[in-house]
């Protein structure tokens, strides 16, 4: 039984009409009506971009934070509180180029938070500028020889870091998406969900059209948890892209191998220690 | 009685250990003890000390001229020889050094070879010259012993025999070859004291206050903090991470402290640097946390293991955009520990930023006392759990209300939601962009509360002459020092001291009329290190007070007694 999904309803969207962010916002409250958690059971964490505005569109507890900075943010939370579903909303400017360190340490700690990227290859609200992921030669207002550097494989590097969780979806894929949501949010873990995302106004490049034209589900065949095979796959980007979950490693979760997390979570013990005197004589 | 002995040698030597064993003797001795560190950025080699003062009476300061100096290696004796009183010793392993020293001053204390013959190898060198020290000071041992078995109780019972046999030998060859030894050390009256030292004291007040978090990423010297809260995490329940970077550190105890639990980073000037965008976020959603910022001589790396009192304006300004917060400086372990707890209730009451501005001096300085009075500290449960929560009909986590304060529910606790954004929002906290918002949210988060935040500062400490004609003012670990200057100078002068330990708001002028005592005085010297007089400047800000005399040191080193003490008398 999926729970009512107005209990998710939230402000109206100011994307811009056929932004693929709409599809991911609807994707999100489908995928947690079936999961059947509720509103206060999950805490949203994002930056700042046109990305980052999706949890007040939606109903449920959030922390929109800096730019670049929702996976320590998501990490305090889930440190505090492991009972509660934490998921990181970010755009690829937010967390593959802002907070690119953030990433790195997140997938290293395996803490059980998830990461969902809307990935639209370029800097959708400050109108247009080249992104981490933009394809090389994207030409932009700051960037008007064409973007230089080459860009960022953020699943190839995920699946080099050993994550336990790395997954593409396609934002016009809804089914599929939700899907690899559900997954990523059993998962045990860190997770990172890339979601490729059309910017209908400043991507003229990487349009719905340029993802049909290459975009295929992995099939069952396909063994996500062979990390040479995922790492393969992870670079496979051009003609054909592939989506799904790449790789799977269920490795220790990192709130778990904390002791003091063992019995409950760190915000149940709030209150100061009773015994200050032991702690004190240790200094005579 | 007042003698100052200093241990020095490279870094590695151990000469920490034996400073800290010989210390926490003193204060077992039931002696008042005081002691510095200065140290260099370095893991072997290079010349470090450890300075111990011990008297019968407070002492709050270190002194220029040593009356024992424990020389771990040649540099050491050439170093710090012109610093011995005029009965003032040295001791040291005239073989480990390779050169034999003439003179009344020298004991030569074969440490290794001692520690060799006793027990085959030189690993108990150091215990050696430690108990060479109690032996020339004529001080019992059985303390030190004591001491011995405590340490090395996990080790067994043969290495604590050897420990003690070399420090028996060592004190008996003190006592028999020290002939010139003039130390006369009365047996210690009253109880033995604690030892503790200002990072220490801050990590305790955090624990004592309820912290249960605290995220940071080493910078010397603020790391003793992290590492004190470590070493207690598993015993009292504290999740201590490690970020990948400061920004990390403060975004981490934000999110903790969001969900729930009382939360802390601390950190030295240039990690607060990158921890300034989530200062102001803090402002922003009006997160409760406490910083601890331990500060160095900047700019940039500066000097890292050395004292500078330079981050104050830093501090009181940091942050884009308006927000309240409040900021201590406190002068000794003891307020440390206090103002800490202070800092966690002011945050968590206020919903605010509070930071603790320390330093290089205070954090590695140990100061004893009697006692630290438990019943001072305070815990107050400002947020909305449980049952309270679920029971409201509605919640907003920015509601408008006449204080500015608004209910603090933890995320989960209930069936309301918890919405907090750094982008300027409503009561539920949601994006807004309007103007009529905007003024009203200001007005909540930051005027609103601001009065009332100042309303819970303290005056400053005045210490001395009701009526004094100079007054020394400071700040922060300026404490001890402008405390003992003003001991020894009050039989010449009448003279007195202004400390400020809270600093931001500036404490009510209306409502505690200290400024008068600046006004009336003929000399007003404000005493930093720093090479602007940042606070001289700050209180001229909030006050229009103008400082006419000034003493600022800005070395890296702290003051010497002796040295304050002939500035101050050069321009009276
Ligand atoms: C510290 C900081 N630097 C820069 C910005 C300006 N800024 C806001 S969002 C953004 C990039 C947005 O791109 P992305 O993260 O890909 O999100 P999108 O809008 O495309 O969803 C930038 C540069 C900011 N808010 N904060
Ligand atoms: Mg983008």
């Amino acid at each position: 039984m999926s729970l009512d999904r107005e209990l998710y309803k939230g402000q109206t969207p100011a994307w811009c009409p056929g932004c693929g962010n709409f599809s991911i916002l609807e994707t999100l409250k489908e995928a947690l009506s079936e999961l059947q958690i509720r509103p206060h059971q999950v805490t949203l964490v994002s930056g700042i971009g046109q990305a980052g505005k999706l949890p007040h569109y939606m109903r449920c507890n959030t922390f929109n934070g800096l730019h670049g900075r929702t996976l320590p943010v998501a990490t305090g939370i889930k440190l505090a509180n492991h009972e509660m579903l934490v998921i990181a909303v970010a755009g690829d400017g937010d967390c593959y180029g802002e907070g690119g360190n953030h990433l790195i340490h997140a997938i290293r700690r395996n803490i059980n938070v998830k990461l969902f990227v809307h990935n639209n290859q370029i800097y959708g609200l400050t109108k247009g500028q080249s992104s981490p992921t933009s394809l090389q030669g994207m030409v932009s207002k700051t960037q008007p020889f064409g973007s230089l550097s080459e860009p960022l494989n953020p699943l190839a590097m995920a699946v080099a870091l050993d994550c336990s969780f790395v997954a593409r979806g396609y934002a016009a894929d809804r089914e599929y998406l939700k899907y690899l949501m559900k997954e990523a949010i059993n998962h045990r873990g860190f997770a990172l969900l890339d979601i490729l995302q059309p910017c209908v106004t400043f991507n003229k490049i990487n349009t719905y059209q340029w993802y049909a034209e290459r975009i295929y589900r992995l099939d069952d065949s396909y063994n996500n948890t062979d990390r040479k095979l995922a790492f393969e796959t992870a670079l496979q980007w051009g003609d054909r892209i592939p989506t799904g979950i790449i790789f799977r490693n269920n490795k220790a979760v990192f709130e778990e191998k904390i002791p003091v997390l063992k019995e409950r979570p760190l915000k149940n013990n709030f209150n100061p220690p009773e015994d200050l005197q032991t702690l004190l004589k240790e200094f005579y | 009685m007042d003698y100052t002995v200093v241990i020095a040698g490279e870094a590695g030597q151990g000469l920490q250990t034996i400073g800290g064993i010989l210390s926490k003797v003193f204060a077992r001795s039931s002696f008042h003890v005081f002691t510095h560190q200065d140290y260099m950025s370095r893991i072997r080699g290079g010349h470090n000390f450890y300075q111990i003062r011990f008297s019968d009476k407070p002492v709050s300061s270190s002194k220029s001229r040593i009356d024992l100096l424990v020389a771990l290696n040649r540099e050491s004796i050439e170093i710090h020889k012109d610093r011995l009183t005029e009965y003032g010793m040295v001791v040291y392993d005239a073989s480990y050094v390779k050169k034999t020293y003439q003179g009344d001053e020298f004991l030569d204390v074969p440490f290794e070879s001692i520690s060799r013959e006793l027990t085959g190898s030189s690993l108990m060198s150091n215990t050696v010259a430690t108990a060479s020290v109690l032996g020339m000071l004529g001080m019992d041992l059985n303390i030190y012993e004591g001491i011995i078995k405590e340490s090395f109780k996990k080790k067994g019972e043969d290495i604590i025999k050897k420990n003690i046999d070399a420090s028996r030998a060592g004190y008996d060859y003190a006592i028999k070859k020290c002939l010139k030894c003039r130390f006369s050390v009365p047996s210690g009256v009253g109880r033995p004291g604690l030892l503790i030292n200002g990072n220490q004291a801050i990590g305790l007040g955090a624990i004592a206050s309820g912290c249960k978090f605290y995220s940071a990423y080493p910078m010397t010297p603020s790391t003793g903090v992290m590492i004190y809260i470590a070493s207690k995490a598993k015993e009292y329940g504290i999740v201590v991470e490690q970020a990948e970077d400061e920004i990390s550190a403060i975004n981490m105890a934000l999110g903790a402290s969001f969900a729930g639990v009382r939360a802390m980073t601390g950190t030295s000037g240039g990690g607060f640097a990158l921890m300034v965008e989530g200062l102001s976020l803090a402002g922003m959603t009006e997160t409760p946390i406490v910083i601890a910022e331990v500060q160095r001589p900047g700019p940039a790396t500066g000097l890292p293991t050395r004292t500078e009192q330079a981050d104050l304006l830093f501090l009181l300004y940091a942050g884009h955009g308006e927000f309240p917060r409040v900021v201590f400086a406190p002068g000794s372990p003891e307020q440390a520990f206090y103002l800490t707890n202070r800092a966690f209730e002011l945050a968590e009451k206020y919903q605010i930023p509070v930071l603790i501005l320390s330093d290089q001096y205070l954090a590695d300085s140990q100061w004893s006392y009697e006692g630290f009075d438990l019943s001072e500290i305070s815990f107050t449960d400002y947020r909305l759990r449980g049952r309270e929560f679920q029971a409201l009909k509605q919640y907003k986590r920015h509601l408008l209300t006449e204080d500015g304060i608004s209910p603090m529910a933890v995320p989960g606790e209930g069936e309301h939601v918890v919405v907090t954004d750094s982008d300027e929002h409503d009561e539920d906290g949601h994006i807004i962009e309007d103007a009529e918002t905007r003024v009203k949210m200001v007005n909540k988060r930051l005027k609103a509360k601001m009065e009332s935040i100042r309303q819970e500062i303290s005056p400053p400490l005045y210490y001395g002459d009701e009526r004094a004609e100079i007054v020394l003012v400071g700040w922060g670990s300026m404490y001890g020092i402008l405390k003992e200057t003003v001991d020894v100078l009050s039989s010449k002068y009448p003279i007195s001291m202004m400390h400020f330990s809270q600093i931001y708001p500036f404490p009510s002028i209306k409502e505690h009329d200290f400024m008068e005592r600046l006004k009336m005085a003929q000399k007003a010297i404000c005493i930093e290190q720093n090479a602007t007089g940042q606070f001289a400047r700050y209180l001229r800000s909030e006050t229009g007070f103008d400082f006419d005399l000034k003493i600022n040191k800005y070395d890296g080193r702290p003051f010497m007694l002796d040295e304050l003490i002939g500035q101050i008398e050069e321009i009276i």
